[in-house]
């Protein structure tokens, strides 16, 4: 992708464009917004603070605008999450003056629900599930929407945009709803819910390119910074934090890096780069060799690690 | 750069799969991650070169058993273009599943097995293609290595499927055809040096070479009324906007238009992309739109121009795909959702079940099975305001849904009335 067919918005005068890919690929998700609101009763954003669900809240203002946007967001938070993304995430909604409901995996351990992992690969990316479907059930939301792309994993490259759940959150990949066309079918039964997923068509490029031409703020570890890290099994791990699990023998040294993906710190590696504005990142992305989740650890616990996961209820 | 979508068909183990990894490979659009994975897995599996198809099985069931079961959906880009590949199953039994997928396209690559020639399914799925109007096929003869890269079988399988396009019915398509070997990376992405009497396009330069005029059917503009934009607040407080897709044409300020079902008439006022006023929104747009007039537009009403208005009936007669294994049967009542509008629809006749292989023989029968295709005429419980599946794709497409198990059951393409 060399250039980013821009819409030419002289006042009053111009004609929306869409046959660019950005163009093409926003109006679906606001189209897929809209049916959201008009389809469900009690709808919700799934909202992490990383650069997918930013992008979505940018879609869904699009989407409603002159009016706000028609649902909450929900961040189900690990604990372990970055500090810049959780004080990114509250100014935020604070600017846009969005409502932000955050449930804590920390009371679902505390309540003995789940079973906090232990070793070197610890992670409580797992655990958001069980915090997830119990938040679904306390608010009775019947659609969720997240930032999931097909492109990010070969399980989610076969989900639905409107993707039914069963009454315990779970998927089945067998039994999915043909979807035509432009037609979604959010007809649902009390109990059930559907994931909804705006940008499933978008690669990471695109949401990138998006940023870029929108001129969205996204939170600082996204950028080149220095930090504090050290390696194993080839991959950048943060040293600067409880988090992550280390081994006295594992070598702590500064290095510039920056972070593709940001989920759970304990399973999220940061890759070296000193693209420190979003110009630089866009160009880095256009020409890497490795994939967004070659850097997410919880993928590669198994060939089917998020097929499994979405079968659990995970989004 | 535009987006191209795009649809395979082919029969188990023609190599669908394959193919999508090869354009993948050949494009380098595979990150090395992802390659290593499938060069880690196909060690595994003992085999002497690389299983492309596990770039697109995505799920376990499809791994073990080496079949597609859903439509994977795969990303890459050109300098010219980007490309969304939806691939397809190619067992009989998935046919739902391919009308899911091409639903979507604007061209189709149809595989077929250079060894076994055109098939019964070949039939099948180039009938599937016609019934969704997909103006652009690339019909791939693949497995080329298996058969010495033979001229002679090409050009027997061209002739036969050349024989299949005189009997159907929609004369706007166009076909090219390609002999390839997606295992060896021959005319998918790269020219073979071992076909010189080939000297037609690969894969990707057709694919490449298409414009817009080539993959899209414009038609008349159509406007159905999404969400109604209230906000209520000081500085928007009389705004009454009608949020939408624009389907074929485009819709400009100043129009002259009619809301259905009421018909009343009013004009376009302001159209809003966001925070900016536009003049005009082109095809595919999701924009707010605003009326001269003050006048009642809901959810499911249609806006369209003065003097294009469709057909408003409460009945119809379309080719219906059906998806579910509990039969349709005449009486029985469904949801059709055409658009966003939804109404309660009657099975009123099954005219026939249309046989898929071009034979010509049409069956009458009482009921449809999975993956049947049939004529069927339905009656509603109210109006809604359509238009022939051939001179319009969005207007003219509805799909079935059980009002018990909420399933969509079916896909529809309106005929007449």
């Amino acid at each position: 992708m060399e250039t980013i067919e821009k819409i030419e918005h002289i006042k009053g005068t111009a004609v929306i464009n869409n046959t660019a890919s950005i163009n093409s690929l926003e109006n679906e998700a606001i189209y897929i917004f809209r049916e959201v609101a008009a389809q469900f009763e009690k709808p919700v954003l799934l909202f992490s603070g990383g650069k997918d669900s930013i992008t979505l809240v940018r879609l869904a203002q699009k989407a409603f605008y002159p009016a706000k946007i028609p649902f909450p967001l929900m961040h189900i938070d690990t604990g372990h999450n970055f500090p810049e993304t959780i004080e990114f995430r509250d100014r935020l909604v604070k600017e846009l003056g969005l409502e932000l409901i955050i449930r804590n995996v920390q009371d679902s351990i505390d309540q003995g629900k789940v079973k906090e992992e232990s070793g070197r690969y610890s992670s409580r990316n797992q655990l958001q599930t069980t915090t997830l479907l119990d938040a679904i059930e306390e608010f009775k939301f019947d659609a969720c929407i997240g930032g999931a792309r097909r492109d990010e994993e070969k399980a989610r490259a076969k989900e639905r945009i409107f993707s039914v759940r069963d009454d315990f959150g779970q998927w089945d990949e067998k039994k999915q709803r043909p979807e035509l066309f432009d037609m979604l079918n959010g007809e649902i039964e009390l109990g059930q819910n559907v994931r909804v997923f705006p940008i499933s068509n978008w690669t990471e490029l695109d949401v990138w390119s998006y940023i870029e031409k929108e001129d969205i703020e996204i939170p600082s570890i996204y950028f080149a910074h220095t930090r504090a890290t050290f390696v194993r099994d080839g991959m950048i791990w943060t040293a600067d934090d409880e988090v992550v699990f280390r081994d006295d023998n594992e070598e702590v040294v500064d290095r510039v890096v920056r972070f593709r993906t940001v989920g759970d710190m304990s399973c999220t590696a940061a890759v070296l780069s000193d693209a420190a504005d979003i110009t630089s990142v866009v160009r880095e992305i256009r020409a890497s060799t490795i994939s967004e989740r070659g850097a997410r650890i919880d993928d590669k616990r198994s060939e089917a690690a998020m097929e499994k996961r979405k079968q659990q209820g995970y989004f | 750069m535009e987006v191209l979508k795009i649809a395979t068909a082919g029969s188990v183990d023609d190599g669908k799969s394959t193919l999508i990894g090869r354009i993948l490979y050949d494009t380098k659009s595979l990150t090395d991650d992802k390659l290593e994975a499938i060069e880690k897995t196909s060690k595994q599996k003992g085999y002497d070169y690389l299983d492309f198809s596990l770039a697109t099985d995505g799920l376990v069931a499809e791994r073990e058993q080496g079949i597609t079961i859903d439509v994977a959906h795969i990303y890459f880009s050109t300098a010219t273009k980007s490309y969304i590949i939806a691939d397809t199953p190619g067992h009989v039994e998935y046919t739902r599943n391919m009308v899911t997928g091409a639903s979507t396209s604007q061209a189709a690559i149809i595989l077929i097995d250079a060894r076994k020639g055109v098939i019964e399914q070949t039939n099948r799925h180039f009938f599937i293609n016609n019934l969704l109007r997909i103006k652009e096929v690339v019909v791939a003869i693949n497995k080329m290595d298996l058969v010495d890269y033979s001229e002679e079988k090409y050009n027997a399988i061209k002739a036969d499927f050349e024989a299949l396009m005189s009997k159907r019915d929609y004369q706007n398509q166009k076909i090219t055809f390609v002999p390839v070997s997606a295992l060896k990376g021959d005319n998918v992405v790269r020219k073979s040096e071992n076909m010189p009497w080939y000297t037609g396009p690969s894969i990707l330069d057709r694919l490449e070479a298409l414009g817009k005029q080539d993959i899209f059917n414009v038609g008349t503009p159509r406007f159905p009324v999404q969400f109604v934009i209230r906000p209520k607040t000081d500085e928007f407080h009389d705004f009454r906007g009608y949020a939408g897709k624009v389907y074929g044409g485009e819709l400009s300020v100043g129009d002259d238009v009619v809301v259905l079902p009421s018909q009343t008439k009013s004009k376009i006022k302001d159209i809003y992309f966001y925070d900016k006023k536009y003049q005009t929104a082109s095809r595919r747009s999701s924009v707010t739109i605003t009326l001269e007039d003050d006048i009642n537009v809901s959810r499911g009403d249609m806006i369209v121009k003065a003097g294009e208005i469709p057909t408003i009936d409460k009945q119809f007669t379309a080719q219906v795909c059906w998806m579910d294994t509990k039969e349709l049967t005449a009486g029985a009542k469904y949801i059709v959702q055409h658009g966003v509008n939804k109404v309660l629809a009657k099975v009123d006749t099954i005219h026939h079940k249309i046989n898929p292989d071009y034979s010509g023989i049409n069956e009458d029968v009482l009921g449809l099975g999975v993956n049947d295709i049939a004529s069927v005429s339905f009656k509603l419980n109210k109006p809604i305001f359509y238009d022939a599946f051939k001179n319009h794709r969005t207007n003219g497409s509805f799909i079935l849904i059980d009002t018990q198990t909420n399933n969509t059951v079916g896909a529809g393409f309106i005929s007449q009335n």
